[in-house]
């Protein structure tokens, strides 16, 4: 789960990391307002899921009231479009109205679990300010890395590895130890995923302060922080994917025209691979997972046909456990209340699977039954390429 | 022979009494499997399933015996489960349980390696040793008994290989679901050793999927180590950078781990590996009339 560098920041406050002075604003005039009081200059910082704001016109420097209410009329509202949000863009709701500091230098840091080594990673670097793709693709050794392992926990030499790698003065280490040691704390505290400060800025009065702030959650750990939870921004992600995830569906929009229904992630995954590689465009990805009752799979298919771009669907249940009658039921009652302008094909195996056939060739809607995972990806294909 | 799981077992159900632990177990049961106790804290001394049940692990191992544990427990205490078993000495540990937060694996994957227990999962289905012991969820009826052992990181995706191969005449060995999320007890190198020595598995098939370099070190492993061929599908060939594909581990990160990159690793290293899910079977007869 992610969430808006103002709740990052809000966070970083909780938990004693130093960051600027602020506040969020949902209006120009509130934006406008917070600048007055912080004074100038000050920075006025579009809120978006995504990266390269900067670039986008997303943050502006005001020095004085003229340019803070010309900044604050032209970010809040604007359509931000970068790299990351796609030509589509995203609206821009809210700003964070910020006082401006003076940078001496800047810094790059991160927590984040390491798979391969099974265990969380500080990653920290004196190229702040930058793409840290590229800092890792041109001067890799400049990018210091420190695995903490469960048992040790984050410990002195840990810190000190990277305050002399980064060469940091006495004051600077020092602040930076205090800064590193709350900011992990907060990493393990909220079962956060990544942690990213970049630039994390020193002043020209040595203290150490996250610029910008961002954080992930693991969504495993969500189940125990519901003030995370209550963070999430749902106007920040795909409305079809916000409504399954009411449902406990796993979907995740994509671009193509054939809507894909599957039991399991991978077979999931597999689904969408064979339907491109028979010349189709997925639609979607649509894990239904094990409990494929009438009920979740009449929501699934509503979210399915919601998509206007939807031309056919391709439903593929391996049923081990689960009856494939009765997810034949399903499906034919969930269709049955709707109006079905567009081909279904339906790839049943399991449990019940002839019976799972003739419910649904007796339901004699535009649904085809199919045993034969290629044969029914080609179907599903011709019937939309048409 | 086969690997992890055979006739000889004797297994103890963690969460035993719960709705999913008594739906799978007694699948399980009726299948043959060895199981001899259960564990749900608070109702040890009853029975359940015609078996005994226990307050703790420790005390199913001094009683019954157990060495080997499914684990059906919640998220949120299935990491405790785990590191209870392992401190109990149970040899095998296959945890079902999808959602514990990564941080809680990171604790129990790391207490593990100083025991010598092997950790399953989590968030898979489980082990199978055909005619012997269904450890999990999977569907038994599309399994039988044979030579083909399988490996893969899918839940459905693994019994539409199965399917294939029971469909083809050919049976497996064991198969083992590794699961899908991005710390796990166990990897494919792991696994593959154990195929490698066992004498009742004569091929191999390897199911990846996107997010991390499991199937890139497998592949140099299998070229330095592996004896048997492999036949290998990767899904995920069209998923989209950054998304987490229902698996917490399915993720292409910084562009790393896609599945792309995964097949041309394999490829090199001289695994076969198809395009699309219905031609695991077919190749892996073709692979092995070659050998013949």
């Amino acid at each position: 789960m992610k969430v808006h560098e103002y709740q990052a920041k809000q966070l970083f406050k909780a938990f004693n990391v130093p960051v600027p002075e602020g506040r969020m604003a949902e209006s120009a005039e509130e934006a406008f307002q917070i600048a007055e009081e912080l004074g100038y200059p000050c920075v006025i910082k579009a809120q978006v899921h995504a990266g390269g704001r900067g670039k986008a016109g997303g943050v502006k420097l005001a020095k004085n009231s003229d340019e803070a209410k010309e900044y604050a009329n032209a970010i809040v509202g604007m359509k931000l479009v970068s790299p990351q949000t796609g030509p589509e863009g995203k609206r821009v709701r809210r700003v964070l109205v910020e006082q401006g500091l003076s940078i001496a230098k800047e810094l790059y840091l991160a927590i984040i679990v390491d798979r391969e080594k099974e265990m969380p990673v500080i990653m920290a670097s004196s190229e702040g300010g930058v793409e840290i793709e590229e800092v890792a693709a041109r001067t890799p050794e400049l990018i210091h890395k420190v695995h903490i392992h469960p048992i040790s926990g984050l410990s002195g030499y840990h810190i000190r590895q990277l305050t002399f790698k980064l060469n940091l003065n006495k004051t600077q280490s020092k602040h930076f130890t205090s800064m590193l040691q709350n900011l992990y704390r907060l990493f393990e505290a909220k079962d956060a995923s990544l942690v990213e400060i970049n630039p994390l800025i020193i002043t020209d009065t040595d203290d150490v302060i996250a610029l910008d702030g961002k954080i992930n959650f693991d969504d495993n750990g969500l189940f125990r922080h519901p003030d995370v939870g209550e963070m999430r921004d749902i106007h920040e992600e795909e409305p079809r994917e916000v409504e399954a995830s009411k449902y406990d569906l796993n979907y995740i929009k994509l671009d193509g025209n054939i809507g894909c229904m599957v039991n399991g992630a991978g077979l999931a995954m597999a689904t969408m691979d064979i339907i491109k590689y028979y010349g189709g465009e997925p639609a979607n990805f649509l894990d239904v997972g094990g409990g494929t009752s009438e009920e979740r799979v009449k929501e699934a298919f509503k979210i399915l046909l919601g998509d206007p771009n939807t031309q056919g669907v391709f439903v593929n249940i391996f049923g081990g456990i689960v009856r494939t009658d009765l997810v034949a039921k399903g499906i034919v009652n969930a269709v049955k209340g709707m109006e079905l302008k567009v081909p279904i094909v339906i790839r049943l195996v399991g449990t019940n699977e002839e019976e799972g056939r003739r419910i649904i060739e007796e339901s004699r809607m535009n649904v085809i039954a199919e045993t034969s995972l290629p044969d029914a990806a080609q179907k599903v294909v011709e019937l939309c390429n048409h | 022979m086969a690997i992890l799981v055979n006739k000889d077992s004797r297994i103890v159900v963690q969460g035993f009494t719960g709705r999913e632990g008594t739906f799978h177990a007694t699948q399980m049961i009726e299948y043959g499997t060895p199981v001899k106790a259960g564990v749900t804290p608070g109702k040890g001394g009853i029975r359940h399933l015609d078996r005994p049940v226990f307050n703790s692990v420790e005390e199913a191992v001094k009683n019954e015996g157990v060495n080997v544990s499914v684990i059906f427990v919640p998220q949120a205490f299935a990491a405790d489960a785990v590191m209870e078993a392992a401190d109990a000495g149970i040899q095998v540990i296959v945890c079902i349980t999808e959602g514990i937060p990564t941080l809680d694996m990171v604790k129990a994957k790391n207490f593990i390696k100083t025991t010598s227990s092997r950790l399953i999962g989590p968030n898979c289905p489980g082990v199978i040793t055909p005619g012997e012991a269904k450890v999990g969820i999977m569907p038994a009826r599309i399994h039988q008994k044979g030579h083909i052992g399988i490996v893969s990181r899918s839940g459905t995706l693994t019994y539409e290989a199965v399917n294939q191969i029971t469909q083809l005449g050919m049976g497996q060995s064991t198969a083992v679901g590794i699961g899908g999320d991005p710390i796990i007890g166990s990897n494919f190198i792991d696994i593959l050793r154990l195929f490698n020595e066992d004498p009742e598995t004569e091929a191999v098939v390897l199911i990846g999927e996107i997010g991390g370099t499991m199937e890139e070190d497998a592949a140099r492993y299998i070229k330095k180590n592996l004896d048997k061929p492999v036949v290998s599908f990767i899904s995920g060939q069209t998923a989209p950078p950054g998304r987490r594909m229902g698996h917490a581990g399915a993720i292409i990160s910084g562009g790393k781990g896609t599945a792309v990159e995964k097949m041309k690793a394999l490829r090199e290293n001289g695994i076969h590996v198809v395009e699309t899910p219905s031609e695991i079977g077919s190749t892996v007869k073709k692979v092995l009339e070659k050998q013949i």
